[in-house]
């Protein structure tokens, strides 16, 4: 496999905004020079379902699908999809995921059990790995809904994308009345 | 131009407007709707909304025979659709260029089969190209349009959902200008498809696909890629991307055009090769055809034949091996399936239903969720439309009491598309099933887009709304109900009276669509469950709404509680439950 490709893969909810995410995550790395591929399912997946996102780049990429097994890191929006997914990460990869919990129907109808301890279960297997509050964090900017914007926030830590080209990207696809408190979220996301 | 990150659907949008298409029509379906939703933003040219995908493609042919470049796009069952025009298409052949572009769904991740559009070309003897990234989709769509005049032939252009939802960089180029040349040409010979006339047109088909088979040997987008190991591969569209991804040393025989075959090229390729793969999603189209010239090739005994192909797959097919990960898990996790919204119109009709144990024969949208449980209330599905027929057959092998549990549910989306002449069908030859049809105003599945009954166009325009209930009355049903699916009972009694009656009947549920774009829909305080009245019966978990979950550990048995983030306040569970539990929140 070509080993200068680098893996993102992003999971969560259904309209937890996942794929407006991986669009800014896209936008970055091409401005960044490199070669940019990302693949999801629309359709079905919106409706609260499980939704997966693909982003991979390099030199060049080809497949727009992560190889099982090849994430370098799993972006996680929510605990149990990211749990899911976890069979994906490669075995010195990270995950980065937002400690937040949304009951798939099975349990909110008290059929099913969430797992409970996802977090160390992450940490413990994967221990580079970094839990994020959030929408604590999404709080203090002063809108629960950039809590995508804090975690890419966070992400950014781990990977080899400028600053201002962040913000350019983020300038690429918030609209402008919502781009001050997008940024402020992510500038904390950074921080953490 | 400056390169950009496009995904397929978008590049082949641009590569449509480069190519100076001037009409573009389309019914949606995943994976292809984004196409047209992207090509209306270019004013040259004229795209629209079809109510089905034979109406989209006799309006490409229209377009095409008056001169002009015309776009067609549609999912792959959206060509079982559209079949009769395309195989007589095949025939006339063109004016203007013609693309159809057909997205298929290996993975059924949104479709009710998984059929392989390459049988089409093959099937229909129309040429098909086949991307394998944006760019490629890009540039293929506009040299689909070049094939399609140089070779007086419709054009196929095959997606399939990692070609349509993938995004890839794409360096745009210069469109052409629209033709110039439209107008009213006659040409009996071409255009009037008699038997006398086709007859001819038949060795005129064969003639072309000969033809373009030998020149496509030459072409660029049929290339050979040289590795350095002693194994080939002949691939096509995103198998090709998983080959380069798994055997980085195999020397590649890219196929652009799947149909007609290459079969000069492909020989001398295989010449070289002990070891030769064919590597390709779903059916084994080009396998067949390479080892009908006699080659071996190691194809579908080592590939999978269902489902998508993915890089771990083409790998684990070839080595034997399935990989190792670091990390699985030793417990069952929950599934999370997707679910109708909070608030969604439909639920209480499938509530109703669930509760007069009617026997529903189902169609296609986001209300065949309502076969899930709790709400488990649809009882086949089998392509759009086929609710109102499948009710019509059902009906006449039963007795007739049993016969007076059969209910059709159709969206009104799929109701204009294919449903109407299921209607006729029933009131023509006396049936007695009960249709309803859930009217949101929208078609849902497909992301939201108009239709001819809700009075707008794609750009978005003001247009003639279709009146349901009058169209049901011209074709001849009596008994037609309009009613607000939020007022649970008296739609479950209307759908129960209506059970009752041995004659053709029309319920139409009426209320928009949650996420309805233009309707502003008021926007209600959500609702709280009142721990103190709840008695824990847990009815309102029947609904299967998103926002109310069972709180175990609430209480001496557990209650009922609502996430006031979710809900909507569509009330409908405050009209379910026989304890008055449920009130709204106020002030905000
Ligand atoms: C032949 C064909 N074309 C398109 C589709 C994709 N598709 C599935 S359901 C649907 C329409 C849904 O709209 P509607 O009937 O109004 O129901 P809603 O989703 O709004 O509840 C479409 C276009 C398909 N499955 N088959």
């Amino acid at each position: 496999m070509a080993s200068e490709v680098k893996n993102i893969l992003l999971v969560g909810v259904g309209g937890q905004g996942i794929l407006l995410a991986s669009e800014i995550l896209s936008e970055a790395l091409m401005l960044s020079g490199f070669d940019v591929k990302k693949a999801e399912v629309h359709g079905m997946a919106q409706r609260g379902g499980s939704v997966i996102s693909h982003v991979r780049y390099g030199e060049k990429v080809y497949s727009p699908i992560i190889p099982e097994g090849e994430a370098d890191i799993l972006f996680g929006f929510e605990l149990l999809e990211s749990y899911r997914y976890l069979p994906l990460l490669h075995r010195d990869g990270r995950a980065v995921v937002n400690n937040l919990r949304i009951n798939p129907p099975g349990v909110s109808l008290g059929q099913e059990n969430y797992v409970e301890g996802i977090p160390e279960k992450i940490t413990g297997h994967f221990p580079q790995s970094k839990i994020v509050d959030g929408m604590t964090l999404a709080r203090q900017a002063g809108d629960l809904r950039t809590v995508n914007t804090v975690l890419l926030g966070t992400l950014s830590h781990f990977l080899e994308i400028d600053e201002s080209i962040w913000q350019q990207a983020l300038k690429a696809r918030v609209p402008e009345r919502f781009l001050e408190t997008n940024l402020k979220a992510f500038a904390l996301g950074r921080g953490v | 131009m400056e390169k950009t990150i496009l995904s397929g659907n978008e590049a082949i949008a641009r590569g449509a407007f480069e190519a100076g298409v001037m009409v573009a029509s389309a019914y949606p379906g995943t994976p292809s709707t984004e196409i047209l939703e992207n090509i209306v933003h270019y004013p040259s040219i004229d795209a629209s909304w079809a109510p089905n995908e034979k109406v989209s493609l006799e309006v490409g042919i229209g377009a095409s025979f008056g001169g002009a470049r015309a776009l067609v796009t549609m999912k792959h069952v959206g060509v079982n659709v559209a079949a009769d025009p395309l195989f007589t298409l095949s025939y006339t052949g063109v004016r203007g260029g013609l693309v159809l572009v057909v997205a298929d769904d290996p993975e059924l991740h949104s479709s009710q089969n998984e059929q392989d559009s390459r049988n089409y070309a093959r099937f229909a003897k129309v040429p098909m190209l086949e991307p394998s990234d944006s760019e490629e989709a890009r540039a293929y769509t506009r040299l689909g349009f070049e094939l399609s005049e140089q070779f007086d032939t419709p054009v196929f252009l095959r997606s399939t959902t990692r070609i349509s939802h993938s995004k890839s960089i794409v360096f745009p180029q210069e469109p052409l200008s629209p033709s110039t040349e439209t107008g009213l040409v006659k040409d009996p010979a071409k255009f009037v498809m008699l038997p006398g006339n086709a007859r001819k047109r038949h060795y005129d088909v064969e003639a072309r696909l000969e033809k373009m088979a030998e020149w496509a040997c030459d072409q660029p987008f049929n290339r050979i890629e040289e590795g350095t190991s002693d194994i080939g591969v002949i691939t096509s569209g995103i198998s090709y991307q998983y080959a380069k991804e798994v055997l980085p040393e195999a020397h590649i025989l890219k196929l652009g055009l799947v149909h007609p075959l290459p079969k000069r090229l492909i020989r001398e390729f295989a010449e070289r090769f002990e070891w030769l793969y064919v590597i390709e999603e779903l059916d084994p189209i080009i396998e067949e055809q390479v080892r009908a010239m006699g080659i071996a090739v190691k194809g579908k005994d080592t590939f999978p034949i269902c489902g998508e192909l993915t890089p771990g797959r083409v790998a684990k097919a070839i080595s034997g091996k399935e990989a190792s990960p670091a990390f699985s898990h030793d417990e069952v996790l929950p599934n999370r399936p997707p679910s109708m919204c909070p608030g969604c119109p439909h639920r209480g009709v499938f509530f109703g239903l669930n509760r007069l144990k009617a026997f529903v024969t189902g169609d296609i949208g986001c209300y065949t969720l309502g076969f899930m449980p709790p709400l488990s209330a649809m009882d086949t599905c089998v392509c759009m439309g086929a609710s109102i027929g499948n009710a019509t057959g059902i009906s006449k092998v039963l007795p007739p009491e049993e016969r007076k549990r059969v209910v059709a549910v159709i969206g009104d989306s799929t109701f204009l598309h294919t449903g109407i002449n299921g209607l006729m069908d029933m009131v023509y030859n006396d049936s007695t099933a009960t249709v309803i049809i859930l009217d949101n105003s929208t078609t849902g599945m497909t992301g939201r887009q108009d239709h001819p009954g809700t009075g707008y166009t794609l750009g978005g325009e003001k247009s003639y709304q279709v009146d349901l209930e009058g169209l049901c009355r011209s074709v001849g049903v009596k008994h037609i109900h309009t009613i607000d699916p939020y007022d649970l009972d008296e739609t479950r009694d209307l759908i129960r009276r209506e059970m009752e009656r041995p004659e053709v009947s029309v319920i139409i549920t009426r209320r928009a669509c949650m996420l309805h774009k233009r309707d502003i829909l008021e926007r209600k305080p959500p609702l709280f469950v009142d721990p103190d009245k709840c008695t824990a019966c847990k009815a309102c978990l029947r609904l299967g709404c998103p926002a109310i979950s069972w709180e175990p550990e609430a209480g001496e048995k557990g209650k009922a509680q609502v996430n006031r983030l979710l809900c909507v306040g569509c009330g409908v569970c405050e009209k379910v439950c026989k304890f008055g539990a449920f009130g709204v929140c106020d002030g905000e």
